[in-house]
């Protein structure tokens, strides 16, 4: 069964890039660069140092809004799940605020933070943040209630229980909270490099469309997709990893 | 002769490394016209599966079906009515669109509809509830719209899975009165599968005892109840006796349907 | 109301109070943002006076647009994967990944070779919008409960009917969801797009503004992109719970 899926994935994945290669032989080298070339574009361009520095400060960007949304999220929507007077005002709030289109706030926040590094952290932050919340904040409330009442019969102590009840109750959605918030702070990071910056991967795709160079715009993406999709799988299968204890 | 089955059995074919499973029969059953005939047996011996084939729903491996002479084969006949075992209302619809359903269906004209669906509706009592969702229902209510949903249809022959599975007790023995109302006022031939002894044994002018899977009929008892009968037919000595021949018949049959390692319900 | 919705609005006018006082007294400089006071007049002035009629049109029909692709695309693609075993064994798997890749970074591409026009903008709005409606739509076929159809063959009900009585209705919330996110993710890949690079439109013209710093106008438009978005995602969620009230006991 598992041969069969990665047959038809990798079935599929040939098909995009013949699909690709084929768009290519279409419309031509002013339009597109077909795939081989733009994956050995991609890797000079990793291998070349004048680019590291756009490289590095993406990077930075994505780790420290990811840390940041991670954290807040995380332990906020602990604290406000386990409070139930608490997560009953604030989650159906969290919820609502989640589908304002935050595209909409980014002037506001590039006039708060300037343009530098911190406005892209902060845009990463405001996608990825609010998911995480509310994932928590659900993963605490929905325990089994019977398990916390096993743990008692048990005479579990408080820390027992938080080690070997709550934790690993909690762990897989919240887990799936953070992927989601993963992809989402990848978005907001990327969203703040292309709309105002001054250095990172998204200005270096800004620059390019000015430049009308394709072989660059081609390869920055590439990098840009290859690096989303990679992070995903890792984190879907340590998703699945935990599910798999879970009824 | 309302409805023959001749030798009629079921296999599934294995899944993958597993051996077929033999799920019914062979089966020989005829069906009198007007009857009210339950069958009663244990946990998956192939009940449900042999009203689905009766009902054109499911194809046999083996033998034939016969409705009103002509062979049942891959589509439910007209002048059949089926009704579920779990409630299968529909919850887009109202209560009285629920039940006019079969004949929007069918594209008989407005005037005609509205007759036949207030009829059905007043029949099995839901008139106050006619503008209703069924969500709004309790269980028992949403199996009469779903019974009424079949009778606008004005079938012959009714085939009931378990209808009453879902309810508590009072409600299952007044809902029985019902289907015996319905019975006697609408002439249809009635084929009630149930698991529970007492409302086949009095309800049912025969019932049949089937086996643990691969489900056959053991014996079929005739009750010899009058026709203008009700739940209180339970004061009779011969209730008793019925329901007890049945469970001599049906206990070993029970433990080996509950002994088997995988037990599993109508495949 | 519930007690807990008391007190949900109350911190949200709390907080705007709060917001008004910090500017009032000069806690939160001009340059940065105006007091909500002005926001809200500001807004009301832009709609009143028309004074960016052609970009809104812009906007608001590209996002009319993409809602109608992704709907439409999505619907069908989940019907087609739903329907089609190979299809789904090969895609499945992709759909629920899709959302790691922001669609935002094809539209450099999209640029290149379509032009600085309104193409770009509605093809990212529809990469964004369409695999969730797919991704719905699959989930709401999936769960239409077997006896339904069963019920169908029952009365004899054609394919073709059976698919618009019973197999549609029956799913109905879930394309509901999915119609859902498909209005708020046109929405966010039409305006996004329009921030990045775009000749018109209400994101250009905010842009424009912060640009020029005309805290005025930028404030004022983006009070009145909030308040669309609202009123869209609004009445989507009271008909869903509607739907919803109808539907469960």
């Amino acid at each position: 069964m598992r041969a069969r899926q990665v047959l038809y994935t990798a079935g599929f994945i040939a098909a995009l890039l013949i699909f690709w290669q084929a768009l290519y032989w279409i419309f031509g080298a002013r339009v597109l660069t077909p795939p081989w070339t733009t994956f050995a574009n991609a890797w000079n361009m990793l291998k070349m140092p004048d680019y590291w520095p756009d490289l590095g400060e993406s990077i930075r960007a994505f780790l420290i809004a990811l840390i940041i949304a991670f954290g807040m999220g995380t332990i906020g929507g602990i604290v406000i799940g386990t409070w139930r007077a608490c997560s009953e005002v604030l989650e159906p709030l969290l919820v609502n605020i989640n589908t304002v289109p935050k595209v909409a706030l980014y002037p506001v926040i590039l006039l708060i933070f300037g343009l530098g590094i911190w406005s892209k952290v902060v845009f990463g932050v405001l996608h990825g943040v609010i998911p995480i919340m509310i994932s928590s904040i659900g993963a605490v409330r929905n325990v089994n209630p019977i398990y916390v009442r096993c743990g008692r019969t048990m005479h579990l102590t408080h820390w027992q229980m938080l080690r070997r009840v709550w934790v690993p109750a909690c762990v897989p959605e919240i887990f799936s909270g953070l992927r989601l918030g993963f992809s989402l702070t990848l978005l907001g990071t990327i969203f703040g490099e292309f709309f105002a910056s001054q250095k990172g991967v998204g200005f270096l795709l800004m620059n390019a469309i000015d430049l009308r160079n394709i072989p660059t715009i081609m390869s920055l993406i590439l990098i840009l997709v290859v690096f989303a999709v990679l992070s995903n799988s890792a984190l879907l299968a340590v998703d699945r990893r935990l599910h798999r204890t879970q009824a | 002769m309302h409805a023959r089955v001749e030798g009629v059995t079921r296999i599934y074919p294995g899944r993958s490394g597993q051996p077929p499973v033999n799920a019914l029969g062979p089966i020989d059953l005829d069906l009198y016209k007007g009857e009210f005939l339950s069958i009663v047996g244990p946990s998956g011996c192939g009940k449900s599966t042999f009203l689905e084939l009766l009902a054109g729903l499911a194809e046999p491996t083996a033998g034939t079906i016969e409705f009103e002479g002509r062979a049942v084969r891959g589509q439910v006949p007209e002048g059949v009515g089926v009704v579920f075992q779990e409630d299968s209302s529909f919850p887009w619809l109202t209560v009285w669109d629920n039940v006019a359903f079969g004949l929007e269906n069918e594209g008989v004209d407005p005037a005609e509809t509205k007759r036949r669906t207030d009829f059905a509706v007043g029949f099995m009592g839901l008139t106050d509830f006619a503008k209703s969702y069924p969500a709004q229902l309790s269980g028992g209510m949403r199996q009469r719209v779903c019974i009424a949903r079949t009778l606008v249809l004005q079938p012959r022959l009714i085939l009931l899975d378990e209808p009453f599975a879902a309810l508590d007790q009072q409600t299952r023995l007044l809902m029985g009165d019902e289907l015996l109302r319905l019975w006697r006022e609408t002439g249809a031939t009635i084929l009630l599968i149930t698991h529970a002894l007492d409302e086949a044994a009095m309800l049912s002018d025969r019932v049949a005892a089937m086996s643990a899977r691969p489900g056959r009929l053991l014996e079929i008892i005739p009750t010899g109840w009058p026709a203008e009968r009700d739940s209180r037919i339970v004061e009779d000595a011969r209730f008793g006796t019925i329901t007890a021949r049945l469970w001599t018949i049906l206990r070993d049959e029970s433990m080996k349907a509950i002994g088997r390692t995988e037990s599993r319900e109508s495949a | 109301m519930t007690r807990y919705a008391w007190m949900r609005l109350g911190i949200v006018v709390g907080a705007g109070v709060i917001l008004e006082i910090l500017f009032r007294t000069g806690v939160i400089p001009r340059l940065i943002m105006i007091p909500p006071s002005e926001m809200l007049a500001s807004a009301w002035q832009i709609l009143a006076s028309g004074e960016f009629k052609g970009d809104f049109y812009f906007s608001l029909l590209n996002i009319a647009f993409a809602i109608g692709l992704s709907v439409a695309g999505g619907f069908l693609t989940g019907l087609a994967i739903y329907s089609v075993p190979l299809l789904r064994a090969t895609l499945e798997p992709f759909l629920t990944s899709y959302s790691a890749v922001p669609p935002i970074v094809f539209y450099p591409m999209l640029i290149v070779i379509f032009g600085l026009n309104r193409i770009p903008q509605i093809i990212i709005a529809v990469m964004f919008g369409l695999v969730p409606m797919a991704i719905n739509t699959i989930n709401g076929l999936y769960r239409i409960r077997p006896v339904f159809l069963k019920v169908g063959r029952a009365h004899r009900v054609s394919a073709l009917a059976s698919v618009f009585r019973i197999q549609l209705p029956a799913a109905a919330p879930y394309l509901f969801v999915g119609v859902t996110l498909a209005v708020s993710y046109s929405v966010i890949g039409v305006i996004s797009t329009e921030f990045i690079l775009s000749a018109s439109g209400i994101g250009h013209q905010i842009s424009f503004a912060y640009d020029n710093y005309d805290n005025r106008a930028m404030y004022g438009l983006v009070v009145l992109l909030l308040a669309i978005a609202t009123l869209l995602n609004s009445t989507l969620r009271y008909y869903s719970h509607r739907m919803l009230q109808r539907w469960t006991r």
